[in-house]
């Protein structure tokens, strides 16, 4: 118990109903030894973020296959700042054109991880982001 | 520090769940810091009432739970819920999926939901759990509603964390009620038949009480409802018989023999916990075990007088590491 476990919230949020690449990814960091919330389909950035601030995360991966990842990933980051829980590291992934990538790192998403990323390589993020305490 | 949690506690009971959340992960953590936290909390406990819930995985704890929830927050009661989902024994890791099912309460500003691993702990329960348990009551958590891992028999450490516990079962599990254990069976206060809106609830309900009967000749009979947690079936008549049976508990004297025994087994854990690290593991490093444990083998000396020279030497006052030291 004295180590600290690295927890992290896999959220959809909005009406996108495809759930296979959060289940994959959740299931990748469960092996990896994290501790997952998965929260189901359609959350709102309201519950996405509540849900974060409640459980005490590390870290929130959100998955969005869509489309409407311009508006809801930032959504979630503007909701997080407001509940003063901008120390969460907001991360994302689905299918997510290259041209959109910059503009959400914009907003302060930290990292995005299209179709064929190997899981491994949102693991080694997550470590060397979440790993050390803070 | 004591600064800190004052400040969180404060908030924590005007309904903020950050600082709950926060206070949970510091007990979460463990070690001193959990340990004058706790201390912190202490006189502000005690208040609220604890329900367990257990049962089969995939029996509908967490969607009755959601739905139970939804009832007590009409009649106003703030509720707190810890829902406890198993951690890989191999990996450490966890998929903690509960919260799937309470989408409807994340907003409700009067529910505090948080999701825990078993982190190596048996007994369907998360080590850090109790402790939750206690800050959740000292922010002012009215109804305490612990979900244990469904595991269906192991299930036994809620009843040392609840004050009432309710089983959960489901029709269609294979033979009768073969998947829930006589041990399940035994810390039952009250018992529920899920997915009533399936074929064969009835007969689930009616086996189960039979078996109730076969064990409990002197007790009074132990309430068996049909419930549909996904329709909202049968959930006001639940609600109402954990009120009755609640009440029946605590008027018979039952309630506060349960928490007089509970605040005796947590005593006792962390009785035995600081044992371990102050006299236990002195020994276990000190250099002179790892040559009595050498003789041990080669059969010079014996373990069983060591260990009753070594509790001889701690009763006097020594650390135990004096022994054999010549
Ligand atoms: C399977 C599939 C479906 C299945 C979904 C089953 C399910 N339960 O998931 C079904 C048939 C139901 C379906 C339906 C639809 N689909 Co569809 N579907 C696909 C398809 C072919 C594959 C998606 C998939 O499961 N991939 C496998 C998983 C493992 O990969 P993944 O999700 O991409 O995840 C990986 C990474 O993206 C990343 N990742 C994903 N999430 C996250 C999160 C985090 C935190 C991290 C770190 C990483 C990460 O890691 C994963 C592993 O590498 C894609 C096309 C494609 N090639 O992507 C279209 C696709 C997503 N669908 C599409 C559409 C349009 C639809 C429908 C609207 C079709 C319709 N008109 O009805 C419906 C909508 C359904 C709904 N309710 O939302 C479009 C979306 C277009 C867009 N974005 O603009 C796509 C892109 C097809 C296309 N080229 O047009 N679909
Ligand atoms: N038919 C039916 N399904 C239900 C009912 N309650 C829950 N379920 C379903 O049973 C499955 C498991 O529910 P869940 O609450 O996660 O069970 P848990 O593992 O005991 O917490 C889910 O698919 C639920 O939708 C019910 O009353 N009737
Ligand atoms: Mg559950």
């Amino acid at each position: 118990m004295s180590e600290k476990k690295i927890r992290v919230l896999i959220a959809k949020p909005g009406l996108d109903g495809h759930d296979r690449g959060a289940k994959v990814v959740a299931r990748a960091l469960r092996d990896a030894g994290f501790e997952v919330i998965y929260t189901g389909l359609r959350q709102t950035p309201e519950q996405i973020v509540e849900a974060a601030v409640s459980e005490d995360v590390d870290a929130v991966g959100l998955s969005l296959l869509s489309g409407a990842h311009n508006y809801l990933f930032p959504r979630v980051i503007e909701l997080l700042r407001e509940q003063d829980a901008n120390g969460i590291l907001v991360f994302g992934g689905g299918v997510i054109p290259e041209e959109d990538i910059p503009g959400l790192k914009q907003a302060g998403v930290a990292e995005v991880f299209t179709p064929g990323t190997p899981t491994s390589e949102t693991v080694d993020f997550l470590r060397a982001h979440c790993g050390g305490g803070e | 520090m004591r600064q800190d949690f004052d400040d969180l506690l404060t908030k924590g009971r005007a309904g903020d769940k950050r600082a709950v959340a926060r206070l949970i992960s510091t007990i979460e953590q463990g070690g001193e810091e959990s340990r004058s936290l706790l201390t912190q909390l202490w006189p502000h406990t005690g208040q609220a009432r604890i329900f367990g819930i257990t049962g089969p995985p995939g029996a509908g704890k967490s969607t009755l739970t959601n739905a139970l929830t939804k009832c007590w927050r009409a009649s106003g009661l703030r509720v707190g819920i810890i829902a406890v989902d198993p951690t890989s024994p191999f990996t450490g890791g966890a998929i903690l999926g509960d919260r799937v099912r309470m989408g409807d309460l994340t907003l409700d500003k009067g529910v505090f939901i948080r999701s825990m691993g078993t982190r190596g702990q048996l007994g369907g329960l998360s080590p850090a759990s109790a402790g939750a348990v206690h800050v959740l009551d000292a922010c002012g958590y009215d109804l305490i509603l612990l979900e244990t891992v469904g595991v269906g028999q192991s299930e036994v450490a809620v009843m040392e964390t609840a004050d009432l516990v309710l089983v959960l079962n489901v029709p269609g599990l294979g033979d009768d009620v073969q998947a829930i254990k006589a041990g399940i069976l035994e810390i039952g206060d009250l018992f529920a038949v899920n997915k009533a809106d399936r074929p064969g609830a009835d007969r689930t309900a009616n086996e189960l009480r039979a078996m109730l009967e076969l064990g409990e000749e002197e007790k009074r009979s132990l309430p068996v409802l049909l419930v549909s947690a996904s329709q909202g079936t049968g959930i006001e008549e639940l609600c109402a018989a954990l009120d009755t049976q609640y009440q029946y508990l605590d008027e018979s004297g039952e309630l506060a023999k349960r928490r007089s025994l509970r605040l005796r087994s947590e005593l006792l854990t962390l009785v035995r916990e600081g044992i371990e690290q102050h006299l236990l593991q002195p020994l276990l490093d000190s250099p002179t075990f790892q040559q009595s444990l050498q003789q041990f083998q080669a059969r010079k000396e014996s373990p069983y007088l060591w260990a009753a020279e070594f509790v001889t030497q701690i009763k006097i006052g020594g650390s135990g590491c004096e022994l054999h030291e010549s």
